[in-house]
């Protein structure tokens, strides 16, 4: 690398402002979000859905397009320089993510995204281990990413499935837990944080007794990494996924960050190139890990994309991240509890919750909200929020989600609250 | 294209105060459908007297467009015979395509869903009451019971829409 020109690796434009918390960073680090300045319907965007997806900072973008014009080629076999760059750069970007988390990096494997981090456990270790009888252990508030993989997989091995209930306070309910876990349970699939009710879940404690009877835990962390700080070790987790657009980077890239010795031991999951050793025309050995988990080209740009934006967060500090969601949040709950006929779906203690923040607004149905406030130029989400069961479990069709990130501002809050005025008077 | 476009008042009229609302006494088909996408569901009741539509109710929970598009087409069908329902249904179903002029001598109230085609995540909403009457209307032309349908679009009216609305145009 000494020879070209390195990707660009500024840090956010405030890094350099010191530890400022709270509304403050917003007004730092907008002006590196491109789309945030657009205007929708003439008036400025509100983007509050972050949840879903994260804007990009001109530092990732700037890094993927630096790779494309300067080191595109296909990694791990070329013997040209520029391939060695490639390469280089997709390991490196590897090791910034598993750090970023606290994972080995021999364990941190490149996916599509997410959903197919945890089915790449569903399918790489539940296929080969469940056996009819055995059970998996999933949540009532589970993002049918960390639900539908484990029905799939207990069709196809006679597991079962059982749910840990959410309490009436929209919290796991860990006294219900220790009836649920039993030498059965091989599989406890949890999220870290509720991408619906912002509920953050103690997945330590879940994993301590998980493990006391020999089950493994499989965490989906897609809110949990980019808004809370969460490490390998701190969540003991067996397997953890997550995904890079919901933190700043592009889509296309998740990630799956597992015990080494676990995926050591596993079979892979998608076959082809890139994760064989050698190959035979009826049989084949597989690579090292964690390339014998990806097989074909890898996502390149998109992995030095979300490199940057592990560093982009790195630069803001985590708990300043945490700190200034937790502001923003606050202010959201009390500005929402003065909206008539508005319900939150979700813990009303910061403590327990993140910034995604669902609710309803009397009986008008989250789509007509949603389009009134598009109409203001206000992005949330309306729907299950891919959670059906939670849906069912709280007794409504859909619910309108805003979730907040660390360009979201009180102002824009005001600009919802206004907003929902608006939509009760058109519907009332 | 504002608000008050999209919600024209006589789509708030018939939301707010829906016309067959409720289910029907015996006698009839009942189909329930709904949309996965954003949870609209209704339970659609219908008795025929030959091919006379002789009673419909809509037992529905569901957005204000799904909701008031179901209740104009239970006003439009009522004591039509089945083949001129079904051609107004067709009508409504080419106003959400984008299809030509529409033909308000056929969709009387209908004709103020005209603003929906121009958003298509809502087209479903709109037609799921009319997807419903169809099947109903078929199941007991058929002397079938009534069933339940999810309401998987017309992936037709959802291409029109989206071709209809190019990147960047509402903006």
């Amino acid at each position: 690398m000494t020879t070209t020109t390195n990707p660009p690796s500024p840090g956010p434009a405030s890094r350099a402002a010191g530890t400022r918390v709270g509304g403050d960073l917003a007004a730092r680090v907008r002006a590196d979000f491109p789309l945030l300045a657009r205007e929708v319907h003439g008036k400025p965007l509100v983007y509050l859905d972050s949840a879903s997806s994260s804007q990009k900072p001109t530092q990732v973008l700037a890094a993927m397009r630096e790779y494309y014009e300067r080191h595109n080629a296909n990694v791990h076999r070329g013997v040209y320089t520029v391939a060695e760059e490639a390469t280089h750069l997709y390991e490196a970007a590897r090791g910034k993510v598993a750090r970023f988390v606290g994972a080995s990096e021999r364990a941190t494997v490149f996916t599509k995204n997410g959903t197919e981090a945890i089915n790449l456990v569903a399918y790489g270790w539940g296929l080969r281990n469940l056996r009819e009888g055995d059970e998996i252990l999933v949540t009532e508030m589970e993002h049918h990413a960390n639900l539908v993989p484990w029905q799939l997989v207990a069709k196809l091995t006679g597991a079962r499935i059982r749910a840990i209930p959410v309490t009436d306070d929209f919290l796991l309910d860990l006294d219900a837990l220790d009836g649920l876990l039993t030498g059965r349970t091989r599989i406890v699939a949890v999220s870290a944080m509720s991408n619906v009710l912002g509920t953050i879940n103690p997945v330590a404690a879940v994993a301590e007794r998980a493990h006391a009877v020999g089950a493994l835990v499989v965490t989906d962390a897609a809110q949990a990494v980019p808004h809370l700080g969460v490490t390998f070790d701190g969540l003991g987790a067996d397997f953890l996924a997550f995904t890079g657009h919901k933190m700043l980077g592009p889509m296309g890239i998740g990630v799956l960050a597992a015990r080494e010795d676990l995926l050591d031991s596993m079979e892979p999951f998608l076959g082809g190139g890139e994760m064989i050793r050698d190959v035979n025309i009826e049989s084949s050995t597989f690579n090292d890990i964690p390339w014998r988990f990806e097989a074909g080209t890898p996502p390149v740009g998109d992995a030095v994309g979300l490199g940057a934006a592990v560093d982009y967060l790195t630069g803001l500090g985590m708990d300043q991240v945490r700190a200034h969601e937790v502001e923003v949040t606050g202010y959201a709950l009390k500005r929402l509890a003065e909206v008539d006929g508005l319900r939150v779906l979700g813990p009303a203690d910061l403590e327990h919750r993140g910034g995604a923040v669902s609710f309803t607004l009397g009986e008008i149905h989250p789509h007509d909200v949603s389009q009134v406030l598009d109409e203001d130029g206000i992005a949330v989400r309306a729907g299950d929020h891919c959670a059906k069961p939670l849906m069912k479990r709280f007794g409504v069709q859909a619910t309108t989600r805003a979730s907040f990130y660390v360009y979201s501002t009180t102002h824009e809050v005001d600009a919802l609250v206004a907003a929902l005025d608006k939509a009760k008077r058109f519907f009332g | 294209m504002g608000l008050e476009d999209l919600y024209q008042e006589i789509i708030l009229d018939h939301y707010k105060k829906p016309r067959h609302p409720g289910r029907l006494g015996g006698g009839h088909v009942e189909v329930r459908h709904y949309n996965p996408v954003c949870g609209d569901e209704l339970t659609l009741g219908l008795r025929l007297d030959g091919d006379r539509v002789a009673g419909i109710a809509v037992d529905g929970k569901g957005c204000s467009i799904s909701l008031a598009s179901a209740s104009v087409m239970s006003d439009l069908v009522l004591d039509r015979q089945v083949p001129d329902a079904l051609e107004t249904a067709d009508a409504f179903r080419r106003l959400m395509h984008g299809e030509g002029e529409p033909d308000e001598e056929l969709l009387e109230d209908g004709v103020a869903f005209a603003g929906v085609a121009r958003y298509p995540v809502r087209v479903k909403c709109a037609l799921l009451g009319w997807m419903a009457f169809r099947d109903a209307a078929a199941r007991a032309l058929a002397g079938q019971d009534g069933g339940e349908t999810i309401h998987g679009e017309d992936e037709d009216a959802a291409r029109a829409a989206k071709a209809e609305r190019l990147p960047g145009e509402r903006y």
